[in-house]
């Protein structure tokens, strides 16, 4: 379980979350969305491509960290949800929250 | 990292006292440390140990691994309210209909229908409070000892 960090041509921060997005790490990918802040970067994009599951716990991190991208003037947006992880989202109406892209590329093309 | 252990994982396969002995009942039990570090690790040992449990595939890779998940964070976060000398006890039961797991903290309880809809309008931007949601939409039943600190969840085959 990691996460993979790298900003794409456009500017655009893209973190990968390969395994699993709980309880246990989801401080990980807060701190690596508030480096990002800090450092200047505004876009951010999470792929979810590698992802096996999320929890409420991972969940509650994507809100409150859309909140501060937006609360700095920044975006963002997700991409690579399976069919299950989509079905989340629904249940919790979160898809109402988020801009979500089928892929990565697709996500970035649109940014 | 305290780690988590299977023990004792009671004989896969071998039918177990009680109600359940009609059902060739296979029981695996787990104590989970008060650690939110571990909820990772426990899930994958306790799903894994469920893979003939015949549930559908997407259910068992899927569907148990979401609830073990949120019923054991909630069960440390505020049950056991990260008290390191509490312990989480799950217990497994895998029967003929599909499976039941008891999720048991060694909290004061709370009252499940004191849960607010976290898909209210004015809910939706907070962080927390989707964990009972999300375990009522994920599994076919759920129910709690009256004093509120048991979850029991039935997965069911079909």
């Amino acid at each position: 379980m990691s996460f993979t960090v790298r900003k794409d041509a456009r500017g655009v921060v893209v973190i990968g979350v390969d395994g699993q997005l709980i309880v246990g790490n989801r401080h990980e990918l807060k701190q690596k969305v508030l480096d990002a802040i800090e450092a200047g970067d505004r876009k951010v994009l999470i792929d979810f491509t590698n992802t096996g599951y999320i929890d409420s716990s991972g969940l509650g991190a994507l809100v409150s960290l859309s909140k501060k991208l937006r609360d700095a003037g920044g975006d963002l947006r997700l991409a690579g949800l399976n069919e299950d992880l989509r079905t989340l989202f629904e249940l919790t109406k979160l898809d109402t929250l988020f801009s979500i892209a089928d892929s990565p590329e697709q996500a970035l093309a649109g940014f | 990292m305290r780690r988590a252990a299977v023990g004792p994982a009671r004989g896969l396969g071998e039918p177990q006292a009680g109600a359940e002995r009609s059902e060739r009942a296979v029981e695996i039990s787990l104590r989970v440390p008060t650690d939110l570090e571990v909820v990772e690790e426990a899930v994958d040992l306790l799903a894994r140990h469920c893979l003939a449990s015949g549930l559908p595939p997407h259910t068992a890779r899927f569907n148990l691994r979401v609830v073990l998940a949120e019923a054991l964070a909630n069960a440390i976060i505020y049950g056991n309210r990260l008290d390191p000398d509490k312990s989480v006890d799950v217990r497994v039961v895998v029967g003929r209909t599909g499976l039941t797991v008891n999720v048991c903290d060694q909290g004061d309880g709370f009252d499940p229908s004191g849960v607010p809809d976290p898909t209210e309008p004015d809910r939706l931007e907070l962080a927390t409070g989707r964990g009972l949601f999300l375990i009522r939409k994920l599994v076919d039943e759920v129910r709690f000892n009256e004093r509120g600190n048991t979850i029991c969840m039935v997965l069911r085959r079909a």
